[in-house]
């Protein structure tokens, strides 16, 4: 058994800015759990002489000239705001800090 | 909010020793973004762009939008990497570091996270007295800068109490290099003025790679300090293990770093004095007051999920690049600062005055505009250190080196006297346009038409009529007390030197 | 006259460079066709207004003595993951109902510079997550062989259009096999290119290191025209292949003349024997390689050890990289936003996105973050990452021995709509033959091999061929696709059921 708990879920919830219901949680809890246990198997073979693959194809050096270019037109950006004033996005008060 | 109580500084460090550390980040001014072809508005030339029009798709996290890397931004990283004498990653990566916040579009900030492009170097800060103090630096990896919030409604524009915030993304993906030191110890009753050295010593560097354009005042430059306190030892004894830090966020000058390393050990120190404990936390930096405030204490929300940005690839720079680019460094502040002040011919005291204001860039680059060292030094020590420290700002933000050796220029031409001279920097100040602009708007300039100033001779030597007599006689500085009238009547826009003149030939006519 | 929609896009592409219809032809051709049958099948979740406008532009260039592209004038169906300019993209989600992109995905600006006329934005599972397109925000998408089952997923909305004959191309995206596993269950062709053959610029990103967009015809040399058309290296994608690329369409022509198949060696995974294919399916896989042997290929059993874990770490790969990419639709810049009243950004940010995403999406973003999180980080996606490492040596080792790699699509035909949503894993055990290729960043196609016995749905065969030989997949897929449809007397999807308009089947 994996170690997925209500709590657990209900904290990635919050980290993956989700509003989950108690029902919400209470059903991914189980499912979450019942994955959980069939995909941890990757570590029976990930042994540490592995190295990771990040990118299947490996590239390197990928770089763009300094140059200007692909800007979008105020009226692009503002395009399709929910809310906007003064050019800007609205939204509404932040409580939180800034980090 | 409750006044925080504070412990005299020097007696909280005979009890406490400071342990000192700094993130600054510093803005490239690069023509593009860190990973889209926007203008940079870190660069002067875009600085003063409208709200969202120096945007492009990856900026605001636009569905299908991708990053690339700008080649440019890299190069800056490994030079400034290098001038803080760090050892370059022969492979270095991006991550991506996950948490919302409305100023950043993807809701992931593309930063470096196990791979930074530079790591393990050492930089030397000069202290006003000479003192080299070694800082050591853990890594300076490169990562974007996020969009600007304004908080309106409730009081000042803070997020306190704002109704609603406006989101402008012109800032968003500007490419940063954040420099991260390890613990700095020793530094004792110093640890202010260090700080203070350091984030200067940080500017200097980036100025002389021209990889900044480092205005503090517009955030090109941002420092946050890392301060902890541990309990003093007697001699021989084990050292005590590192007290909790707070983390002074976005101090965004080089007086307020000073101020703020003083404030939160002088805070702290009070706080165990009584007993208590120190809450690792972020905190605000308050210019007005002159003090830090609680931000969000650390917390397992600080989860940032990084994992390797998969739309990016490894930075893999050539060893020939890398060593290209060490050959081109400018050299190190230390041995700058030996060479300008032999140049110069200042003496110990005229240069410490120059490097202690923070000066050294500005006058170094009003000499190359054309002014006399001597000069130079004057305008920038002098007059705009005084207008900066009343206004509370920097002096380096009132005028360019550009616009004081103008100044000088007209002095040196006989258009402006002295004192002239300082009404025509208020109106630079003041944003009324060059020197000459300014001359010209104001009419400020030395009258140099001789029949006005003949004309307020005959009207002075009207009231002071035996005033020739005595000149002719010999006494000569009788002339005083009319060039005074002159310059009185003409107020002050005339050349005393040529008003002198006049009234000696007016007197050997007669 | 005739019917203009049961056309290959070249045979199509033939008549429209010879004059003998025009591109308002073939494209109101299919508009009736979308207006007749789509209320079934439901392949389409926007058409577009300006087609006909488009088509007339093609003909007018084509009149003027324009040189225009092989395909130009012929319509193309776009799945909703790609922004397009005039047409809203939604990636099946509502969080986007209504988006409008200020720009084109690469592949959409590519295929209207070739003339290609975009029809309509096609169904899909909501940001790609699926095997069944049952996970659209807009309802599902129904299989054109029977309205019962699914077309499979993520992109049924393409394959269904395709196979009901509303669309002769349309462009997908594969992040686990949604090009290939439609294009299985609905008798189809669907490619899946190396990774960074085709741009993902504009492709609404799933998992940033899996996804692949590529093209879905009903034969193997449609597949390769597009494919000429889409790819190539594109700056705005960092992970874009910069290396030309040969003709796809010219390896197609050339393979369909069975020559490649003398001395080719096809691989056989021997771990995959036993993993559970449905009778037809299997079958249906060992008579193609039959007919492959019988015409000079040759079968070799080869080992992929690692195969077995890649459901495992693509199911911690995709929901990690998902959970990131995803974060974007938060209601501040563009797409729905739920109002709190008296709540913070924060809130409505939350309440957005439990309002604004699926089941399976939130499944899949909850998973992922778990994933990413600190202390469980090494253990599941670090560990994932190594996993792919195995199974690219995996790849590495059986492509130093055979040419191309064979195994049937998926485990089985098209289920039931509705049999497997309230199980996630049995789904996700659904993509064991496609995932490899992604983990890996190796190319794979799926073409028709037949219909299985017992239910009388198509089967898909799979190639797999080493990162960036995209042509053996269009060599070998074009002779195989050539001795089926000989010994069929005809194309696969002739045995269809015919759709009449507005419902029914005859
Ligand atoms: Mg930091
Ligand atoms: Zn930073």
């Amino acid at each position: 058994m994996s170690e997925i708990t209500p709590d657990l879920v209900r904290h990635l919830g919050v980290l993956a800015r989700i509003q989950l219901s108690d029902e919400e949680v209470e059903r991914l809890t189980g499912q979450l759990d019942v994955i959980v246990d069939n995909i941890a198997k990757v570590s029976e073979v990930a042994t540490p002489d592995v190295p990771a693959t990040s990118h299947p194809i490996a590239l390197q050096n990928v770089f763009r000239p300094d140059a200007v270019g692909d800007l979008l037109t105020p009226a692009q950006v503002l395009q399709n705001a929910p809310d906007a004033a003064d050019g800007r996005f609205r939204v509404t008060a932040i409580l939180g800090e800034e980090q | 909010m409750a006044k925080d109580k504070l412990m005299d500084f020097d007696k909280a460090l005979e009890l406490f020793e400071p342990v000192l550390g700094f993130e600054v980040h510093v803005e490239l001014n690069t023509e593009t973004k860190m990973f889209s072809a926007a203008a940079n508005p870190a660069n002067s030339a875009n600085h003063t762009a409208a709200p969202n029009t120096l945007v492009a798709p990856v900026d605001m996290g636009l569905p299908g939008s991708l990053p690339v890397v700008n080649e440019t931004a890299v190069r800056s990283s490994i030079s400034l990497g290098l001038a803080l004498g760090c050892s370059i990653a022969p492979s270095s990566r991006f991550a991506r570091k996950n948490y919302f916040y409305p100023d950043l579009g993807k809701n992931y900030q593309i930063s470096q996270y196990d791979e930074p492009i530079a790591f393990e170097g050492h930089v030397e800060v000069e202290l006003a007295d000479g003192t080299l103090v070694p800082v050591p630096i853990e890594r300076a990896h490169m990562e974007e800068d996020a969009g600007k919030l304004t908080h309106v409604g409730g009081s000042t524009g803070r997020i306190q109490g704002a109704e609603y915030s406006l989101v402008d993304y012109n800032r968003a993906g500007v490419p940063l290099v954040e420099i991260v030191t390890k613990p700095i110890y020793g530094t004792d009753h110093r640890a202010p003025e260090v700080a203070k050295a350091y984030v200067q010593t940080i500017r200097d560097i980036v100025i002389g790679l021209g990889i900044s354009d480092a205005r503090m005042e517009r955030g090109n430059l941002r420092c946050d300090a890392n301060v902890s306190l541990r309990p003093r030892v007697a001699p021989g004894e084990p050292a005590e293990p590192l007290g909790t830090r707070t983390e002074t966020k976005n101090v965004n000058s080089m007086r307020s770093v000073e101020r703020a390393v003083r404030y939160e050990i002088q805070r702290q120190a009070a706080i165990l004095a009584a007993g208590g404990s120190i809450t690792q936390e972020t905190r605000h930096w308050h210019e007005d007051t002159g003090t830090t405030s609680p931000g969000r204490p650390k917390s397992d929300a600080d989860d940032y999920r990084y994992f390797p940005e998969p739309d990016l690839l490894p930075v893999v720079p050539a060893p020939e690049l890398i060593e290209q680019l060490r050959a081109a460094l400018p050299e190190p502040p230390a041995a700058r600062r030996r060479r300008l002040k032999a140049e110069w011919g200042f003496s110990d005291l005229e240069f410490q005055d120059v490097a202690n204001g923070g000066l050294l860039v500005e006058v170094e680059a009003t000499v190359a505009a054309g002014a006399a060292p001597a000069a130079a030094r004057k305008w920038w020590t002098g007059e705009l250190t005084r207008i900066a420290n009343a206004q509370g700002r920097e002096a380096a933000e009132l005028a360019t080196p550009a616009d004081v050796a103008a100044l000088q220029a007209l002095v040196d031409a006989g258009t402006l006297t002295d004192k002239l001279a300082r009404l025509v920097l208020e109106g630079v100040v003041a944003g009324e346009g060059s020197p000459q602009q300014v001359v010209d708007a104001r009419g400020l300039a030395v009258v140099s038409d001789d029949s006005a100033l003949i004309a307020a001779i005959d009207e002075a030597l009207a009231s002071q009529p035996d005033v020739m007599a005595k000149i002719r006689d010999g006494k000569v500085q009788a002339a005083g007390a009319v060039i005074g009238a002159v310059m009185k009547a003409m107020k002050g826009q005339a050349d005393a030197a040529r008003v002198r003149e006049l009234i000696l030939e007016r007197a050997a006519q007669q | 006259m005739t019917d203009l929609t049961k056309l290959s896009a070249a045979a199509l592409a033939d008549k429209l460079a010879a004059g003998e219809v025009s591109s308002v032809e073939a494209t109101r051709a299919h508009l009736e066709r979308i207006a007749a049958v789509d209320g079934e099948i439901h392949a389409f979740l926007h058409v577009s207004e300006r087609a006909l406008d488009i088509a007339a532009g093609i003909d007018s260039r084509r009149a003027g003595g324009e040189e225009l592209g092989p395909l130009a004038g012929v319509p193309l169906a776009i799945k909703d993951v790609l922004v397009t300019t005039d047409m809203p993209s939604t990636s099946g989600s509502k969080i986007l109902e209504g988006y409008m992109s200020p720009f084109d995905a690469t592949v959409v600006a590519r295929s209207r510079v070739a003339g290609l006329v975009p029809l309509g934005k096609t169904n899909m599972d909501e940001f790609a997550m699926g095997s069944s397109t049952e996970h659209s925000a807009y309802g599902p998408t129904r299989n054109p062989w029977d309205r019962d089952r699914i077309p499979g997923g993520s992109g049924g909305g393409s394959a269904a259009a395709v196979a009901a004959f509303e669309a002769p191309l349309a462009l997908g995206s594969d992040t686990g096999g949604s090009i290939r596993q439609p294009a299985h269950v609905t008798g189809t062709v669907g490619v899946k290119p190396t990774y960074g053959g085709v741009s993902r610029y504009g492709a609404i990103a799933l998992a940033s290191s899996l996804d692949q967009v590529g093209p879905v015809t009903r034969t193997v040399l449609d597949s390769g025209l597009l494919h000429d058309i889409i790819g190539g290296h594109d700056p705005h994608d960092s992970t874009s292949l910069a290396e030309a690329w040969p003709s796809f369409a010219a390896a197609a022509r050339e393979g369909a003349t069975g020559e490649v198949l003398k001395g080719l060696k096809v691989g056989v995974i021997r771990e995959l024997a036993d993993s559970g294919f449905q009778t037809g399916v299997s079958e249906s896989f060992r008579a193609a390689l039959a007919a492959m042997e019988a015409h000079g290929a040759e079968i070799v059993e080869i080992s992929a050890p690692h195969f077995e874990y890649g459901v495992a770490a693509y199911y911690l790969i995709l929901p990690a990289e998902a959970s990131s990419n995803l974060a974007k639709f938060d209601s501040v810049r563009f797409g729905m936003r739920v109002n709190v009243p008296g709540g913070t950004v924060e809130d409505v940010m939350a309440a957005t996105r439990d309002a604004g995403f699926g089941d399976e999406v939130k499944r899949r973003i909850i998973l992922g973050t778990y994933a990413l999180s600190a202390g469980y980080y090494d253990a599941y996606y670090g560990s994932a990452q190594k996993v792919r490492t195995l199974i690219q040596r995996d790849f590495d080792e059986a492509f130093s021995q055979v040419d191309v790699i064979a195994t049937p699509s998926a485990p089985t035909t098209a289920f039931r709509l509705g049999e497997k949503i309230d199980d996630p894993l049995q789904m996700y055990l659904n993509d064991v033959t496609t995932i490899p290729a992604n983990l890996a960043g190796v190319p794979g196609i799926s073409i028709p091999s037949g219909l299985a016995a017992e239910d009388g749905l198509p089967v898909g065969i799979q190639f797999l061929a080493p990162a960036r030989e995209d042509v053996r997949l269009y060599r070998v897929g074009a002779a195989l696709e050539a001795l089926l449809v000989d010994s069929w007397g005809g194309p696969l999807l002739d045995r269809a059921p015919v759709l009449e308009p507005n419902g029914g089947a005859r």
